[in-house]
């Protein structure tokens, strides 16, 4: 059963430091306490490399990696903190922010948004690229929870959580480029979902204002992630 | 079926039909079908049974004779006559003048540049067998390289032939075959798949789908040997659903190879076996990204993941996979029949054998074009293309698509191959040729690509969802003149943000119209924006 798991020394930013052979760059930074920013990763959830926040540099390489998804290796040398990746990053949320309607002030998770707060971190004072403003719904349907377009950055994180942790696979996405958008069951308003426990597992994940709870102040929406972790690990106990 | 059976085979498939006097090829590939070749050929075949000439005179249906824009086209032999624009009314004349003197306003001159500077090798059974006979393809010495392969190689000494000929991949990378297939071999586990991309969503490029509609058989050959090289018993043809033709002589040709003990199990009474799916796509452009098409074949959101694990390692439902192009394994059959060598005696010192194209835009003659690497874009344009009509000048030629740029006049004598290409800021791709005079315009052919890319964006990663979208209204505020230099200094970041941080292909090489027609043509950008006009008088200013 057990198996030799082998560990590999690299380095980060010129710091030493080792990883087991199955870990990813950015885990083994965040055990060392090197930040590195993410959106569309969440510990518990299988990692997907989309939102591009994660990119570092790795001597010899002469593609740009997505630390999330790209696993440690022997001497490999990581950079994560380059002008040009700094810079990247900043464009990253730009872009994001111009795709939606994205109006902090009046955001039901104004203060504890992970998108705002990224902006904050990377120092992101402006966007230079202009709006979109895309006209977007608003699905209410659901007799606990929202669904807010305007505010959704398609980190699928709800999607997965659903599939890969509550199992109902109540969402997904439709369409594509940039007219993609999340969907419940096939595209029916969420309240008439059929698949939907209620468990609010999406509602926790999602890192905006895209998703959250009826008829709760500002101050009790603060979303709650740590059970991931947890409940993957119970399971991994299990098996 | 060994060898001696196959050639058996072939023989008296040639003795069964006694030689007739006259045959009349005629092309029944989708571009001549389009304008009427089935018409064409029913009317012949009517004019023949009344005159009572069956016995003397054979229609045939054949693949893509190559000059697809004078279609219908067709051959007749043993006169060697070919005629172009054929139509339902010209078939009493064809049957009256057949072994006497052609009909002169229907000749298409054989002996143009067009038909001789060429190089046959994917294509050399197009125009001549019927595509939906494997008596047909195997009296050419089909499926002679796999029994070849079963009965007298070992899958490593198969893979050393493909190494030694130098092929690269024809999907648009030019990644080394050789190398891909030792790869997946070595690769571990007992269950491993080969697949073919067929998905072609390149704008404007048919070498795929014509080579799977002008000689089927030849892609499951090689898919057949790749199978065996690799250890893989299971295979996939990945075809877009707008190809039908393609998929109809597909079925048709995995029956009749599979009737034959070609495919199937225990070929050739070996103990190697082999069975081949076809997987229709619906024709999203990114499902041609190797991790997205293996995706949608298990059934998922046809979406791009991150790279590695690459598929030779984890592919299909997590399998071992080798994934190459239609061209890729069409070339596979010739360098096992003729050997690596004589492969890698064709082209140049890096880009071996031949590649097809679909040349297209502003040249004479349009179509399907076979052609030995390293010949130079002038050969290709004025010799085989027949130069510019209507006395207009050479501007610009597009290669590789959505993912390639545009070459200037300079570039016109460099030799064609995949380092030359990329030297200049375009790429081989997979095989779009687009010619344009100075009637085009530069930002206005950016901005085609940048639509498509636009639309065709799976949507997952943020800098081609977005970047691209942004980069499009860059681009249409320039060609509305609306734009500033701001708008421009904006358009090359983003070009530089997008190419070095998306997800996939798609995204990577989405700027690269934008980057290539800057470098080259920056003073049409300049023109919409400072001087609110269009040099080429193509875009609407608002002024
Ligand atoms: C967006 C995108 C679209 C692609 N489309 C095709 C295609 O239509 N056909 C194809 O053979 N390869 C296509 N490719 C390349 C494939 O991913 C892959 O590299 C190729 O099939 C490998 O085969 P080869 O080594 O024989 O070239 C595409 C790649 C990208 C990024
Ligand atoms: S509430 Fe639970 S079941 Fe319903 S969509 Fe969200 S995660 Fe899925
Ligand atoms: S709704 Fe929230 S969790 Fe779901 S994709 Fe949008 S931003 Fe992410
Ligand atoms: S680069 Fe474009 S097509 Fe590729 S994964 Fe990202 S969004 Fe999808
Ligand atoms: S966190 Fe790695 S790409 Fe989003
Ligand atoms: S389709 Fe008939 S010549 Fe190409």
């Amino acid at each position: 059963m057990n198996q030799p798991v082998r560990v590999k020394t690299l380095k980060i930013d010129d710091r030493d430091v080792s990883g087991r052979e199955d870990e990813t760059i950015l885990e083994v930074a965040r055990q060392n306490g090197i930040f590195i920013p993410t959106l569309c990763n969440l510990e518990g959830l299988t990692p997907i490399g989309a939102c591009r926040l994660c990119l570092v540099e790795i001597k010899g390489v002469s593609r740009l990696l997505p630390a999330c998804v790209t696993r440690v290796e022997e001497g490999m040398e990581v950079y994560t903190q380059s002008e040009r990746l700094q810079k990247y990053r900043r464009m990253v949320l730009e872009l994001l922010f111009s795709e939606r309607n994205h109006i902090c002030s009046v955001c039901v998770v104004n203060g504890h948004c992970e998108l705002q707060n990224m902006a904050q971190i990377l120092g992101m004072t402006h966007v230079s690229v202009p709006y979109r403003f895309p006209r977007l719904p608003v699905d209410a349907s659901h007799e606990r929870f929202v669904v807010d377009h305007n505010r959704c950055i398609l980190c699928t994180r709800c999607v997965r959580v659903c599939d890969e942790i509550e199992g109902a696979h109540t969402w997904d996405v439709m369409g594509r480029g940039i007219d993609s958008r999340v969907i419940t069951d096939l595209s029916q308003p969420w309240g008439e979902s059929e698949t939907c426990t209620s468990c609010g597992k999406c509602v926790n994940v999602c890192p905006t204002g895209a998703l959250f709870e009826k008829g709760k102040p500002v101050s009790e929406r603060l979303k709650k992630r740590q059970f991931l972790p947890y409940l993957t690990m119970m399971r991994e106990e299990r098996r | 079926m060994t060898p001696e059976e196959l050639r058996r085979l072939a023989e008296s498939h040639e003795e069964a039909r006694p030689e007739p006097r006259h045959r009349i090829k005629i092309c029944v590939a989708a571009g001549c079908l389009s304008a009427g070749s089935d018409r064409v050929r029913e009317a012949l075949q009517n004019e023949i049974a009344q005159r009572g000439l069956e016995s003397e005179c054979e229609v045939k249906g054949v693949g893509c004779l190559g000059l697809c824009t004078a279609g219908p086209l067709m051959l007749v032999e043993p006169d060697g006559v070919m005629y172009q624009g054929v139509t339902e009314q010209d078939a009493p004349a064809i049957v009256e003048s057949l072994g006497k003197k052609p009909v002169e306003q229907l000749v298409c001159p054989s002996d143009m540049s067009f038909f001789t500077k060429q190089y046959k090798i994917v294509l050399e059974n197009s125009g001549v067998i019927d595509p939906e006979k494997i008596e047909d393809y195997i009296a050419r010495d089909g499926y002679t390289a796999l029994a070849r392969v079963l009965e007298e190689m070992t899958p490593q000494e198969v893979i050393d032939e493909i190494t030694r000929s130098g092929l690269r991949g024809r999907g648009g990378a030019g990644y080394p075959t050789g190398l891909k297939w030792s790869t997946v071999a070595k690769a571990g586990g007992s269950r491993k798949f080969v697949i073919c991309n067929a998905d072609e969503g390149d704008p404007g490029a048919f070498m795929d789908r014509s080579v799977l509609e002008s000689d089927p058989h030849r892609v499951l050959e090689g898919m057949a040997i790749a199978a065996y090289a690799v250890g893989a018993s299971q295979g996939f043809l990945y075809v877009r659903a707008e190809y039908p033709l393609a998929v109809k002589r597909l079925r048709t040709a995995i029956r009749q190879a599979e009737r034959l003990g070609l495919l199937g199990n225990n070929i050739c009474g070996t103990t190697f076996s082999f069975h081949v799916d076809i997987r229709l796509g619906a024709g999203a452009f990114v499902c041609g990204e190797e991790t997205a098409l293996i995706a949608s074949i298990e059934g998922k959101r046809g979406q791009p993941r991150p790279r590695p694990p690459y598929p030779a390692e984890y592919g299909l439902w997590g399998y071992p996979t080798l994934i190459n192009n239609v061209e890729t394994f069409a070339n596979v059959a010739p360098i096992i029949r003729n050997g690596g060598d004589w492969f890698a005696s064709i082209g140049t010192e890096k880009s071996k054998g031949t590649k097809v194209f679909a040349l297209a835009g502003r040249v004479r003659n349009t179509g399907l074009i076979e052609v030995p690497m390293g010949i130079t874009l002038r050969e290709i344009i004025f010799d085989i293309g027949g130069g510019i009509p209507d006395g207009h000048r050479f501007k610009a030629v597009q290669t590789g698509g959505p993912s390639g740029g545009c070459i200037p006049e300079q570039y016109l004598d460099m030799p064609v191959d995949y380092e030359s290409l990329a030297k200049v800021g375009s790429i081989m791709g997979s095989g779009g040729m687009i010619v344009m005079d100075e009637t085009s315009c530069m930002v206005d052919v950016a901005k085609f690509f940048m639509d498509f890319c636009v639309s065709e964006s799976c949507g997952k990663c943020v800098p081609c969802r977005v970047g691209t979208a942004q980069m499009y209204h860059l681009l249409n505020k320039i060609t509305s003149g609306e734009a500033t230099m701001e708008d421009l200094a904006l358009l090359e970041e983003l070009c530089d943000m997008v190419k070095y941080t998306s997800l996939c292909g798609l995204g990577q090489t989405a700027p690269n119209p934008v980057l290539s027609t800057l470098q080259y043509f920056r003073e049409e950008y300049i023109a919409h924006i400072v001087d609110k006009q269009c040099p080429a008088g193509v875009c609407q200013m608002r002024q």
